[in-house]
């Protein structure tokens, strides 16, 4: 290594080091700040001086914190598993399955990613007050319940299965649902995964859909929730604070698990462009 | 039955429910969409008039929706190219080191997973007037003047906006690292040799070779900025845009009209205005991939 490598390695580090802190700062006030007491809050300390859990107490005992973390929980776990499912099925029957309308199938799917939501959410809640699916679980849920990217995703994946494989299993008697899931989906793994945990994490984090289809406190979800508890306590800093680490453990807990995919993920929906 | 035709039945069975879903979640309400933006349609009255362009005229002629309007573009001007610059020069560096970029890695990316209303809240907060706001603390410390921020009509939206590059720093980085190290080393080494300085390297090899990963950075990046909503609406005082709506985008402005005064004519025509924009950009960046230069 020559002395320039050196020192451009140096300096590199002692830079990355700097802008770290700034990353980090944030995490840390919203954590630090939770454990403060009103007074200290105006105190400008930085530390907790005297750490306190009451304002953890105060939200699990005289808020929704634990409903809406709940009800987050619900509805990201039930549109990821639907998402699962489905968009491997159709990922499945695109890349392996011979039909008359196929091109256009997959054409039709496809161009709905560039509708935004932002575009659709005026004729879903109108949908939703016919149906009366307004202020309900399923009304969050069923703009997400199949997603057109994971049946992209999915479908490049499926595409790499070899076909005999497929028609060993066929020999055997094996049906074809039972191939899907027996035969592929073990295959797909890591496609799946990656699927999971990015639909999970949009789920939990979603606000403008659930902002406007909820309307009761009892059925926000955890980012809707924390709106309005948030405006409603509002300059009570602590609390606010609390309600935000609430909200974003859950995630932290989900990436230190999942980081390697997730972080994997990223790259392999960014280098497709 | 023959397999062939067994295997077609097949298919189609599979694909029915999921057909059904994109038919009537996805491609119906697009098609309502437009058609609602001809109607002069609030909520509460029964009766739906087909009001040809009026929506779009009066949109047009309104100056908050002007206002919004170029909010949003203000977004994706400072947004787009401070996010890039500074997530290319970050990845830059994390490229020089080998031990622990995985970590740093790491702590970039963790904003990005936050969820954004909480991210919303806890920089609200940072920005506040002293003794609360930590950041005119620190200013206050380096002997920097008290800052209004989400206060002052002039840097209200670029505080939003700082907030929003802390968030997507972390995407940016991941897909630039990716496409750094798909960049092949006799490439640089070559360059070395024939006397190139880092610089050189840079500008003549990295950033051309990179062309494909930063004009897909510049498309996905200004979508998001065209469509930016939750922070504004968790930063601003009780979701309005404000003050005076010189921090409001878009897709407030059609949060407001529909949800708020519920006119679902009026604000379809916002979106679809909103969808023109999204699709010019995608549609250049088809053109412009398909033009670029094989290396």
């Amino acid at each position: 290594m020559t002395r320039s490598d050196r020192s451009v390695r140096i300096l590199s580090y002692t830079i990355l080091s700097v802008l770290i802190v700034v990353m980090i700062f944030p995490f840390l006030w919203m954590a630090f700040s939770s454990f403060k007491s009103t007074a200290e809050i105006y105190s400008q300390s930085y530390f907790p001086e005297n750490p306190i859990i009451d304002n953890y107490q105060e939200i699990f005992n005289s808020s929704l914190f634990l409903r809406w973390l709940m009800n987050s929980a619900i509805i990201a776990i039930v549109t990821t598993i639907s998402v699962l499912f489905f968009d491997s099925l159709v990922g499945f029957t695109l890349a392996k399955y011979q039909f008359p309308g196929k091109k256009i199938i997959f054409a039709l799917i496809i161009s709905t990613l560039m509708i935004p939501t932002e575009m659709l959410v005026i004729p879903w809640y109108i949908m939703s007050s016919r149906f009366g699916w307004l202020d309900s679980y399923w009304g969050i849920m069923f703009p997400g319940m199949m997603s057109a990217f994971g049946v992209f995703l999915m479908r490049q994946f499926m595409d790499s299965v070899p076909d005999d494989l497929l028609d060993a299993a066929r020999i055997d008697g094996m049906s074809e649902f039972g191939i899907f899931v027996k035969i592929t989906l073990p295959l797909v793994k890591p496609a799946l995964a990656t699927l999971a945990i990015f639909n999970f994490i949009g789920d939990w984090n979603a606000f403008l859909w659930p902002l406007i289809v909820s309307s009761t406190p009892k059925m926000y979800t955890l980012p809707v929730g924390l709106a309005y508890f948030s405006s409603e306590n509002l300059m009570r800093w602590e609390m606010i604070m609390t309600g935000s680490t609430v909200s974003t453990i859950p995630l932290i807990i989900v990436f230190l698990i999942f980081q390697k995919h997730i972080v994997k993920g990223i790259a392999l929906t960014g280098l497709k462009g | 039955m023959k397999l062939r035709q067994k295997k077609t039945m097949t298919a189609y069975l599979f694909l029915i429910v999921p057909l059904i879903f994109f038919i009537f979640v996805r491609f119906f309400p697009t098609i309502y969409a437009f058609w609602l933006s001809f109607t002069d349609w609030n909520i509460i009255s029964p009766k739906m008039n087909f009001v040809g362009f009026d929506n779009f005229r009066a949109l047009f002629a309104d100056s908050v929706f002007m206002k919004s309007l170029w909010n949003t573009f203000k977004y994706v001007l400072y947004g787009v190219p401070l996010v890039l610059v500074l997530s290319f020069a970050i990845s830059l560096l994390l490229n020089n080191i080998r031990k622990g970029q995985a970590f740093y890695r790491l702590i970039y990316v963790m904003p990005y997973i936050t969820p954004l209303v909480a991210v919303s809240w806890v920089w609200r907060w940072m920005y506040q007037r002293p003794p609360v706001g930590v950041i005119n603390n620190l200013f206050s410390f380096v002997g920097i003047p008290t800052q209004r921020f989400l206060f002052s009509m002039d840097q209200a939206l670029i505080a939003i906006v700082v907030t929003t590059v802390w968030v997507n720093l972390g995407y940016c980085i991941v897909i630039f690292l990716a496409g750094l190290q798909t960049i092949p080393k006799e490439y640089l080494e070559a360059s070395k040799i024939d006397g190139a300085n880092r610089w050189q390297v840079l500008t003549k090899i990295t950033v051309p070779l990179l062309n494909p990963v930063i004009l897909f950075l510049v498309v996905t990046q200004s979508i998001l900025f065209l469509r930016i909503f939750t922070q504004v609406y968790n930063m601003t005082d009780q979701g309005s845009g404000g003050p005076l709506n010189s921090t409001k985008p878009l897709v407030l402005y059609i949060y407001q009209k529909a949800f708020l005064s519920f006119e679902m004519g009026s604000a379809s025509s916002a979106t679809v205005v909103l969808f023109g924009i999204i699709l010019l950009i995608t549609l250049l960046q088809f053109r412009l991939l398909k033009r670029r230069v094989q290396y």
